[in-house]
């Protein structure tokens, strides 16, 4: 049980900036120790008409990588996003309408799934669509001494036989909404991975609190 | 009558057999379709198995190529996955480059083989830095009705189990390969993962083996990828409405028998194609 508390619940240096680009309807960065994503947001807008969907707006994520075009590594990172929006957007309150989140990878230095997931409910809160739970995004990493590693870096990452877990969990019973694994681990290492995680959502939801109540406080 | 309420109104139709505990086909919620494979479909391949959950029909050819293993990992050979979802399963799917299906379903193919350990790469080496094997394995999805990603692993794992591979020297004088392709060898394969889609729907309902209208009516799916030791290989949630812990502990649960059910019917085609010959 003491490995648990060594390493456990400490995240890297983590911060955000909203609102810094001009044609988005919402944007924002996000940074996890060296990692940083910058995310745009635009919606609800004109959908084409072969995506349509009757009564709910339509989703779109577009991951672009630091380098190159988007691979089929992306497409899975993108499917995650995309579902884990859509199950916290309201997206009956517009139907026929698309809200598409574009990610630009700026730097990859390990739990870059975590930080796209942060940075687009970032962006989503900026835009102002409505949303009926937020979410974070923590990931940990079990070396194969058992050891849980919470928010590791790339080096960390690649150590061989490391398993990688990536959880998304939403701010109203923190429970969990994506699950992503490489690596093979134990079912206790799986209950221990997200009861860690868990934990540690709640200091990004009062980091999300923080930063609403410090931008609105301004507003006269 | 029953067929025009079911086109009306597909979620309640599908809802009042839940209710029921039970679902419009008459399985129950933890019941998985009939199972049936096939292996040695192939010919020309190297490897092939076919695989019939219920309708669901997935077919898996298995390659083996000769190359220079890669730079960063000189001494072992490598497994390239793709799955293809053709216009021909299901009208989901249009023609011309891989949608986001069939591209997520092969990373995460290869994910589960990576973590996994499938087959011991080293073994794919014939000579460190010069010379190694490659397995192209196409998955190719005849006919989607729900389920993929478990009829993928299964034909997956069959087929590689039916793989045989030539033996390859390499002259010393010539420094040339020389197949033999009269001796063959098996593949040794480490771990049994056995993939396992769970169903969430609108009222927290979980059901096991979703058909393509399940699917389509689910808000949320859940695949779990067990080995043989009980390990966990992947626990795969694209997003979707929240899990708690212990409905996630009984899908594992879950898991585990259903891996145990499917390496004893891999395990009976195997034998069974071993006393034929």
């Amino acid at each position: 049980m003491t490995e648990l508390d060594q390493s456990c619940s400490v995240l890297r240096e983590y911060g955000s900036e909203q609102s810094l680009l001009s044609k988005p309807d919402g944007s924002s960065t996000f940074v996890q120790g060296d990692t940083s994503i910058l995310a745009g947001v635009y919606g609800p807008a004109e959908v084409k008409v072969s995506k349509e969907i009757y009564d709910r707006a339509t989703v779109e994520v577009l991951i672009q990588p630091k380098m190159g075009l988007p691979g089929v590594r992306e497409r899975t990172r993108e499917q995650c996003v995309r579902e884990t929006c859509k199950a916290a957007l309201l997206l009956t309150l517009h139907p026929r309408s698309s809200v598409t989140v574009i990610l630009q990878v700026i730097h990859d230095d390990g739990s870059l799934l975590s930080c796209c997931l942060n940075a687009a409910c970032m962006a989503l809160m900026d835009a102002g669509l409505p949303m009926s739970h937020l979410f974070c995004s923590v990931t940990c990493a079990i070396s194969k001494e058992g050891q849980i590693i919470i928010d590791p870096t790339a080096r960390q990452e690649k150590v061989r036989r490391t398993a990688l877990l990536t959880f998304a969990i939403e701010s109203v019973e923190c429970n969990v909404l994506m699950s992503s694994t490489t690596g093979s681990f134990s079912v206790q290492e799986l209950q221990q991975c997200i009861a860690i995680s868990q934990k540690a959502s709640e200091q990004i939801f009062q980091f999300y609190r923080d930063s609403v109540k410090r931008r609105y406080s301004k507003i006269k | 009558m029953a067929a025009g309420f079911k086109t009306a109104e597909p979620l309640e139709y599908h809802r009042s057999f839940l209710k029921e505990n039970c679902r419009s086909d008459g399985r129950e919620l933890g019941e998985f379709r009939p199972t049936t494979l096939n292996i040695s479909s192939i010919s020309t391949a190297d490897g092939s198995a076919l695989v019939k959950i219920g309708n669901t029909t997935v077919i898996c050819g298995i390659k083996a190529e000769l190359t220079m293993p890669p730079s960063d990992a000189p001494n072992k050979g490598y497994m390239v996955p793709n799955v293809d979802l053709p216009p021909l399963c299901s009208s989901k799917f249009r023609p011309g480059p891989p949608g986001e299906q069939a591209q997520a379903a092969s990373q995460f193919i290869a994910d589960v083989i990576e973590s996994s350990d499938l087959i011991n790469m080293e073994e794919l080496c014939i000579e460190k830095s010069k010379l190694c094997w490659v397995l192209y394995c196409d998955i190719m999805c005849l006919d989607y009705d729900g389920n993929l990603l478990d009829a993928c692993i299964i034909v997956l794992l069959a087929a590689l189990k039916n793989a045989q591979l030539s033996e390859v020297t390499i002259n010393k004088e010539t420094d040339l390969a020389e197949v033999d392709i009269q001796k063959k060898k098996p593949l040794k394969i480490n771990r049994l993962p056995v993939e396992f889609c769970r169903n969430d729907k609108n009222d927290s309902i979980i059901i096991v083996d979703p058909t393509a209208e399940e699917e389509s009516l689910s808000t949320a799916l859940l695949t779990v990828v067990t080995d043989e030791e009980d390990r966990l290989c992947a626990v795969h949630k694209p997003g979707g409405t929240s899990l708690s812990g212990e409905k996630l502990q009984h899908c594992i649960n879950r898991a585990i028998t259903r891996n145990k059910e499917i390496s004893k019917l891999v395990g009976k085609v195997i034998e069974s194609t071993k006393t034929a010959k």
